[in-house]
């Protein structure tokens, strides 16, 4: 396979798991909650997306039902974690269980296909630079309503709840509210993302969610890691997570087009994430002073 | 404006740590009043300010603010009435986010956050007329992440976030403790001045005695979950770190056992 042939596929697939990124911006990096079920979300998404395109609804109206549903399994690991008190990874974890029989009941079977020549999507590997357009077009959507949301009132107290639990309560912020309504706005993205991919390759299935959390945090990483000196600005901080998608598929059809075994992807993929995680651990314990912190207890 | 009825509440009830750190205790507060309380580790201080904010519920007892029974009000409901500051400088304010995004989620406390823009320009103005008043410098740094800020800083602005709207109570936990002296004092100052222009009825725990004798109309001793000694008007004005002592062993029949009291 010629490289440059690859880079448009790249790019595209690169901009749908940006997209997902997204979701798992506001969870990670917002709310501060590490959100697992996004694994099963992006999948659930996309089995909606295919399962109500096959039977004649409208591909717009089939993607926004995928992101409702999506929304849904944020509800649920959101009641998880702040009604029955269970950790927010477990909770993550739960949900994604759960999401696996769902799944595959939605889709009646383990996989199921969405061929562009046989329905009508609106981006398909068939036709890669439209599609290109078509995804850069809801990324720019995206980023624009979340920054708008963000900057209201209510965004504003989510970006604290993430920020400082005891300052929120303090100031008469429900945190628990605004955990689910972060986890619910985080998957929704994530199953609107499972909803373009399977339209882009041409199916669902019930493994394609398999490690997205560590595709996910890869793109914000990545993301940080290369645009956090000039993206300021919150819009520019999303779309820097985009394209640090984009440049995860770029350097994954690098490396297979370099002749690399495809079974270790995912586990190279799993070592990067880990490496770049340590690094603010290993710069706060080796690099700089210790930090006392004044403790409650002792009053 | 407050009053706490027969409030009790044990820790680990029915394990070896089992500690009952506020045993039936009742407190009134007038409208104005500015109360300082003082007592030994463990006394049970800061379990009354955390039962009064709802940090945690009293296993008896009733907690009124301003006529309303707030005894089952989550903490994020209760806040509407209160003002806190906390020990800790980093616990008050959300690091992360901008100086005037602090002061405006704090604006709206008590009220329902909506999808409106965050911070009005008008807002601003009023911020910076505010941020003025802490004569910090801090007028000018609306933008500036509040994490880039020195402790005493945030505890300024923390107070001043914890004033601004004129809550029924104010409650302060020993909110210069983590302070070098001088920034102590400063904030100490600041503290009175919002205290008397807002008449906020305030109740604010110290380890320093002196502080506790010279700020406020009231004082408060607690021992082992109880209040065993108030005071307040011309009998408080006159009172020295001494007399304070012997009320302590005289009330409670042991010594004072804080170091970090008696130092200062």
């Amino acid at each position: 396979m010629n490289f440059f042939n690859a880079l448009p596929g790249a790019v595209a697939q690169g901009i749908i798991w940006g997209i997902m990124a997204i979701g798992v911006y506001i969870t990670y990096k917002i709310l501060d909650i590490a959100d697992l079920t996004v694994d099963g979300s992006i999948c659930t998404g996309a089995c909606v997306c295919t399962m109500l395109v096959i039977n004649g609804v409208n591909v717009w109206l089939a993607m926004l039902a995928a992101m409702i549903v999506g929304m849904l399994t944020g509800l649920v690991t959101g009641l998880f974690h702040t009604a029955l008190g269970i950790p927010p990874i477990l909770s993550g974890i739960l949900t994604q269980l759960i999401l696996w029989s769902v799944n595959l009941k939605i889709m009646g079977k383990a996989n199921q296909g969405l061929s562009a020549r046989t329905y009508n999507v609106v981006i398909t590997q068939l036709d890669k630079l439209a599609s290109i357009l078509i995804l850069l077009g809801i990324m720019l959507v995206l980023v624009a309503l979340l920054y708008w949301f963000f900057g209201t009132e209510l965004g504003c107290s989510l970006r604290a709840t993430g920020n400082n639990l005891d300052m929120c309560r303090a100031q008469g912020i429900n945190t628990n509210i605004n955990k689910i309504l972060g986890l619910v706005i985080s998957n929704g993205i994530v199953a609107l993302s499972g909803a373009l991919l399977c339209q882009y390759q041409g199916f669902s299935d019930i493994n394609m969610g398999r490690g997205a959390i560590v595709i996910g945090l890869a793109a914000v990483i990545i993301g940080e890691a290369l645009f956090g000196k000039i993206a300021g600005n919150f819009a520019l901080k999303l779309m820097s997570v985009v394209g640090g998608g984009i440049i995860y598929y770029i350097v994954y059809q690098t490396v297979i087009w370099m002749g690399l075994d495809t079974d270790l992807l995912k586990m190279l993929s799993a070592i990067v994430v880990a490496i770049f995680l340590a690094v603010p651990y290993w710069k706060g314990k080796y690099f700089s002073k210790p930090v006392k912190k004044g403790g409650h207890a002792n009053a | 404006m407050l009053e706490l009825k027969n409030i009790s509440k044990t820790f680990f009830p029915g394990t070896v740590n089992e500690k009952l750190a506020l045993n039936n205790l009742n407190l009134t507060l007038n409208d104005g009043d500015f109360v300082t309380v003082i007592g030994g580790n463990g006394a049970g201080k800061s379990t009354m300010l955390n039962v009064i904010a709802g940090v945690f519920a009293p296993d008896e007892g009733s907690i009124v603010i301003d006529g309303h029974d707030v005894t089952h009000m989550p903490e994020h409901k209760r806040a509407s009435f209160l003002g806190r500051v906390f020990q800790d400088p980093m616990k008050g304010t959300a690091a992360g986010m901008w100086l005037e995004e602090n002061l405006a989620l704090a604006y709206r406390r008590g009220k329902r956050r909506t999808l409106r823009w965050a911070i009005t320009k008008a807002e601003r103005q009023k911020y910076r007329d505010m941020l003025k008043q802490l004569d910090l410098g801090l007028d000018t740094r609306l933008t500036t992440r509040v994490g880039l800020l020195s402790g005493g800083q945030r505890q300024a602005v923390t107070l001043l976030m914890a004033t601004m709207n004129s809550p029924k109570l104010l409650l302060l936990d020993e909110h210069t403790a983590a302070l070098d002296p001088k920034t102590a004092e400063k904030v100490l100052a600041l503290t009175d001045k919002f205290v008397s222009e807002e008449k906020l009825t305030t109740l604010m725990i110290t380890h320093n005695m002196n502080d506790a004798i010279t700020h406020g109309n009231r004082l408060i001793m607690m021992n082992a979950g109880q209040i065993i000694f108030d005071v307040s008007g011309e009998e408080k004005k006159n009172l020295t770190v001494e007399m304070l002592l012997e009320q302590f062993s005289k009330a409670s029949g042991t010594q004072f056992a804080s170091d970090r009291a008696l130092l200062n």
